[in-house]
Formats: C-alpha cells, sequence, structure tokens
C-alpha cells in the first residue's frame, strides 16, 4: 500500500535466540515477501512464538539482525520515521483482548495511540467497520471479551490487529482452538482481506488444512533454523524426514487430498 | 508520505458540485479532512460528485470516510482507481452507528437489583456454606475413622505456611502494639496517680482480646487469602476435576490439611502474639515510665487471671476455622476466569474478617455474662 518500498518487509539474517543454556535458534535466516502469506510451521518447542516475538521486538535475540520495513528493530528508529509499530498489527494466540474494555474500545485504543488526531466519532465509525470486516455481528462491538466465545475473541483479535490497517500481519495460530468448520471460515477471512487490503501475513500454525488452503509459502523450522522455504509442492520433493512426516503422514495426505482445486472455486482463481 | 489529504469544491455543469480529493487519504492523514467533510454532509450542498483522480493513496479508514460522504449527501464517487473502488466496497455494509459501550442503565433500577441480588446470593451463599461445613465434617469424621487417609504431609507443609513462616511478621506486629498500649494507657491513667495499672492494662488486653484478634487478622490476610488463590487458581486449570476423576477428595486432600492447620495454628500464634506483646510493653515502660522490665512480667502473673488465657486460647481455633473455610470455600467457588480468582480472594478476606469481628463481639459478651470477666 505503501507506494514505492518493495523491499521485503522482513530479513531476518543469523538470528540466535537462546534461554539459559538452550538455544533456541541458532544462525536463522527468513526473508518475508511482499504481499504473501507465509505459514510457519515446526514441532512444538522449535521456537515458532519466539521467532514472532523476536520480529516484533518482544524478545531481544543473543545475536543476528531482524529487519522489518528496511528498519532494523534493535536499533532506534530514524528521526521522523513514522513508527513501525503502527505499520503492523499482531493477533495473539489468546486474542489477548484487554479484558476491561468492550470490543470496540479495543480496536480504538491503537487508533488513540498513534493518530490523537482523530475524532472520537470517526474511531466509533472505525470500530464498527473493522467490526464488520472481521466477520463479527454488529452488536459486538459493545461487549466485553468475557461475553465472547473463543472464535469471536479471535475474530475481535484480528479487528484490533487491523486497526491502522496495517501493511504487515502477524497471527499466531489463529485457528488452533477453532471447531473445523469456523477455522475454515477463518481460513477464508484471512485470504480475503488480504486480497482487499495487500497485506502481507506472518502465519504460524499447526493447521495443515490452513497451509494448503491459505499460505502462498512455507516456512520449515526445525534444527534451530529454517530448513525450508516453499509452496508445499516444493516443500513435498526434499528429503529431510520432518518434512516428509508432517507432510506426507496421514494427517498430511489427508488435508492434501481435501484441497480445494483451482477448477471448483472460481472465485479464488479471480483473485 | 509527509503530504497532508485535502480537498477543494468547484463548480461542475454536469454534476452541479464536484468535491476533488487530493494527497493520501489513509489512517494518518483523515484525521484532518474528516471534520471538514462531516460539516459538507452536514449542510447539504448540491454535492453532486466525489472525485478521486487526485487521491495518491487510500486505506480502508479513507475508503470510510469517502464512502459516509457519499452515503449521506447522494454524491457520485468517480476517478477513483480499482483498489480505492474495491476498498470502497469492502467498508460499504457498515452502517457505522452500532453502540460502542453497553446500554447505561439509570442509578433507580440498578440500586434495587444490586440489593436484591445481594440478598439472593446471601441466602444462596449461607447454603452453600453450610454445605462446604457438612462436606468438611464429613471429611473429618472419614479421616479420624481411618488415619491412613489423612495428609500428613500436606498438613505439616500447611502448618509451617501459616504458623511458622508468619512468626516474625506476627511477632513484628504483636511487639508494637504492646508498645502502642502501654504508652497510651500510661498517658491516661497518669491523670489518676494510678500509672502502675498501666501492667493491668497491657497483659489482660493483650491476652484476652487484642492477641488473638490482630493474629487472626494477619493470617486472614496472609493465609485466607492464599488458600482462596491457590484453590481458585487449581480449579481454573481443572486440577481439581482431575484430582475428582482419579478418585481423590479435594476436600481430604485440598481443603482439610488448610482448615486443620489454620485451627491448631490460630491459637498458639494467638498466645505468642500476647506474649510478645507483654515483652513489648514492658519494654516501653521499662524505658519512659521507670517500671524495671523484670518487675512488669512479675506484676502481669498477679494481675492477669488464668481463665483470660483461656478466653484467648477458646477464641483461637474457632478464629482459624472461620478463616480458613472462607478462604477455601471461595475458593472452590471460582468459575470461569482469571478476574474471578482475584474477587473471591478479595470477598474470601473481607469475609473472615468481618466474621472474625462478629464472633469476636458475641464472644466478649458471653464470657462476662458466665462470669469470666
Amino acid at each position: 500500500m505503501m507506494v514505492g518500498d518493495a523491499a521485503p518487509p522482513i530479513v531476518i539474517e543469523g538470528l540466535t535466540n537462546q534461554f539459559d543454556e538452550h538455544k533456541v535458534h541458532e544462525n536463522l535466516s527468513l526473508t518475508v515477501r511482499r504481499g504473501e502469506i507465509l505459514g510457519v510451521v515446526g514441532g512444538s518447542g522449535t521456537g515458532k512464538s519466539v521467532l514472532m516475538r523476536s520480529i516484533i521486538g518482544l524478545q531481544r535475540p543473543v545475536a543476528g539482525h531482524i529487519h522489518v520495513f528496511g528498519q532494523d528493530i534493535d536499533e532506534a528508529p530514524p528521526a521522523g520515521a513514522p513508527d513501525i509499530r503502527s505499520r503492523w498489527g499482531v493477533l495473539f494466540q489468546g486474542g489477548a483482548l484487554f479484558s476491561t474494555l468492550t470490543v470496540a474500545e479495543n480496536i480504538e485504543v491503537p487508533l488513540k495511540e498513534f493518530y490523537p488526531d482523530i475524532a472520537a466519532q470517526l474511531a466509533h465509525e472505525i470500530a464498527c467497520f473493522k467490526v464488520m470486516l472481521s466477520g463479527l455481528p454488529q452488536d459486538a462491538t459493545c461487549k466485553f471479551p468475557s461475553e465472547l466465545s473463543g472464535g469471536m475473541k479471535k475474530r475481535a483479535g484480528l479487528a484490533r490487529a487491523l486497526a491502522l490497517d496495517p501493511e504487515l500481519l502477524f497471527l499466531d495460530e489463529p485457528t488452533a482452538g477453532l471447531d473445523p468448520i469456523g477455522a475454515a471460515a477463518f481460513d477464508n477471512l484471512i485470504r480475503e482481506l488480504q486480497a482487499t487490503l495487500g497485506l502481507t501475513v506472518f502465519l504460524i500454525t499447526h493447521d495443515l488444512d490452513t497451509l494448503h488452503t491459505i499460505c502462498d509459502r512455507v516456512a520449515v523450522l526445525a534444527d534451530k533454523r529454517v530448513i525450508a522455504v516453499g509452496t508445499i509442492a516444493e516443500l513435498m520433493t526434499s528429503d529431510h524426514p520432518w518434512i516428509q512426516e508432517y507432510f506426507g503422514g496421514p494427517r498430511g495426505r489427508a488435508a492434501l487430498a481435501s484441497r480445494p482445486k483451482p477448477m471448483d472455486n472460481p472465485d479464488q482463481v479471480a483473485r | 508520505m509527509t503530504a497532508d489529504a485535502d480537498f477543494t469544491i468547484e463548480k461542475d455543469p454536469a454534476f452541479g458540485f464536484r468535491l476533488r480529493l487530493t494527497g493520501p487519504v489513509t489512517v494518518a492523514t483523515v484525521g484532518s479532512v474528516d471534520g471538514r467533510l462531516r460539516q459538507i454532509a452536514a449542510t447539504a450542498q448540491d454535492l453532486g460528485a466525489i472525485d478521486l483522480s487526485g487521491v495518491n493513496s487510500i486505506d480502508t479508514i479513507g475508503a470510510w470516510v469517502i464512502w459516509r460522504l457519499s452515503r449521506d449527501t447522494g454524491a457520485d464517487i468517480v476517478g477513483g482507481s480499482v483498489q480505492a473502488m474495491q476498498l470502497i466496497q469492502a467498508v460499504s455494509p457498515s452502517r457505522g452507528d452500532a453502540r460502542i459501550v453497553p446500554p447505561h442503565v439509570s442509578v433507580f433500577i440498578r440500586a434495587p437489583e444490586a440489593v436484591g441480588r445481594v440478598m439472593a446470593e446471601l441466602g444462596v451463599g449461607s447454603l452453600g456454606v453450610l454445605g462446604f461445613l457438612g462436606e468438611l465434617i464429613v471429611a473429618w469424621l472419614r479421616a479420624v475413622r481411618h488415619p491412613g487417609r489423612m495428609r500428613f504431609t500436606a498438613l505439616f507443609s500447611q502448618i509451617e505456611l501459616v504458623g511458622v513462616d508468619s512468626l516474625a511478621i506476627i511477632g513484628l506486629m504483636s511487639f508494637l502494639i504492646g508498645i502502642v498500649i502501654a504508652q497510651q494507657g500510661a498517658v491516661q491513667l497518669q491523670q489518676f496517680g494510678a500509672q502502675i495499672y498501666t501492667i493491668n492494662l497491657t497483659g489482660r488486653l493483650s491476652m484476652r482480646e487484642l492477641g488473638v484478634l490482630m493474629t487472626a487478622i494477619m493470617v486472614a490476610g496472609r493465609s485466607g487469602s492464599a488458600f482462596a488463590a491457590q484453590i481458585g487458581t487449581m480449579k481454573l486449570t481443572e486440577e481439581i476435576d482431575a484430582m475428582r476423576t482419579i478418585g481423590v477428595s479435594p476436600m481430604e486432600a485440598l481443603v482439610l490439611p488448610r482448615v486443620m492447620a489454620a485451627v491448631f495454628m490460630l491459637p498458639l500464634l494467638g498466645f505468642y502474639s500476647s506474649v510478645i506483646a507483654i515483652v513489648g510493653g514492658a519494654t516501653i515502660s521499662a524505658l519512659v515510665l521507670d517500671i524495671p522490665f523484670f518487675t512488669f512480667l512479675e506484676r502481669i502473673q498477679e494481675a492477669v487471671p488464668l481463665r483470660d488465657l483461656y478466653v484467648g486460647l477458646i477464641k483461637g481455633p474457632v478464629f482459624g476455622l472461620i478463616i480458613a473455610i472462607a478462604g477455601c470455600y471461595q475458593g472452590m467457588q471460582v468459575a470461569g476466569n482469571s478476574e474471578e480468582v482475584g474477587l473471591r480472594t478479595t470477598k474470601a478476606v473481607v469475609q473472615a474478617i468481618f466474621m472474625v469481628f462478629v464472633l469476636d463481639a458475641f464472644f466478649a459478651v458471653f464470657f462476662t455474662e458466665v462470669g469470666w470477666s
């Protein structure tokens, strides 16, 4: 959406993360391309969430560089540059909504924080259409997080992540804990929003159906680094045992078999 | 990037008036034009078209503002890029006037409702506590009949937490209270030349009332809250459900050791507190009232009848029982979210302290009436 910077939104080089003696990442490198949905997979404990936390600056790496929109997140931003935090949105696993605020007030928090000159009435209107875009019913705006189901919390969290029309969206296991119908609807929603808003999406998931239906590329985390990045078809030619087992195992094959063929769904081709 | 959104209005033969937007119309820039555009919509100018050909970037927030203007004035949107039209299309189903906060209820409805709810909860709550007490007694009787079922490890670890670990803070508190009673009492008694009765005052007050009462408040704050928070958190993480399915009774494993620890420890701590309060009184008397330290302690023997000690020791276990039951009961009532743990913990402490004061007043009247004054 920003005109004239075609550089990749996220570039990670030589990242090392360590907790006490335990190395989570060692010399990890990854580039996320503009406008793609990148799925990040890996076994439990391979540091998918730690990787996301490093990129958004919640976890300080031991070594390596992370550039987001060409700016090193460990360094002070150059004077006059817009805060990179206003250019990304993050959906945490449980939604992480502020429990004392209603859904609409939650969405207004980043608006008020970064753009205080937006009038209260406009902020309310923005909250209303963000709620609508994220697929929640309009009467959800005045509800508190404790009154929402798990799936609705995730949608509300997504609405807050999208409040500033970010260029980059981080999703941490968006479909975990949703029923299959809700998960499929959430996948479609992400795909549609990505197409309409031109987002770049960094998506951590365990959900093989999500990987097959919406991800442009998949990055595989194993052995403390990214062992492969590519489309699922490319990954399946790899002979790494973990990748073979992941995509070639019973669940992987089932997800592949149920994948919508392009011919069945002309809508998807049109995009 | 630094450019701002702006617009001009010009006459156009085809449309009447044409509003031409220029610059980026995004979240960063729209704040400055939003108010003016709203005014134009309100003053009902004969606006025929909104021209987007001068807009070089747009996001959903800009699209919303444009769509709202078009909706309110009936103007057509012309000259927009494919992306702009797509975004406007995406936001257009929203009406933008949904409620932000739940409807406000008048205080005349809310106040009676709150009173009614409190009364109803009081009824249900008392029944609940009664049921809890019954369950506790059953668990206790079972433990008495089959001592092998008693969780001695848990009991001793709770005794350590409730009793041993609080010795330092209760000692310090009691010492300071002893100082206050003796010093303030002496100032008043001096007016009648009865300074020597400071010893009676300090000794009887701390043995009979203050020792065990202050200890109960401290234990309610320290251990009653911990009981509620621990059990409440275990309830949230479904540990208690897991126990039940394995056949372990949470009453036996969690509640009974805590209640017994509090019942055993409170009289001991209360006695300890009274003794330290007397030492505090003796210390300040030696320093400022010229009553030697050991004379003070000797006089205590004559001034404080043994039944004052009994009064304190009888009250102790009752207070302990109340504190532990309030903590464990509230902990077991936790359901839903983590906020509830905090609410229930507060409730446990408030209820425990309130009940301790009520019973203390009852005991004071009772013991005086039966002649133990």
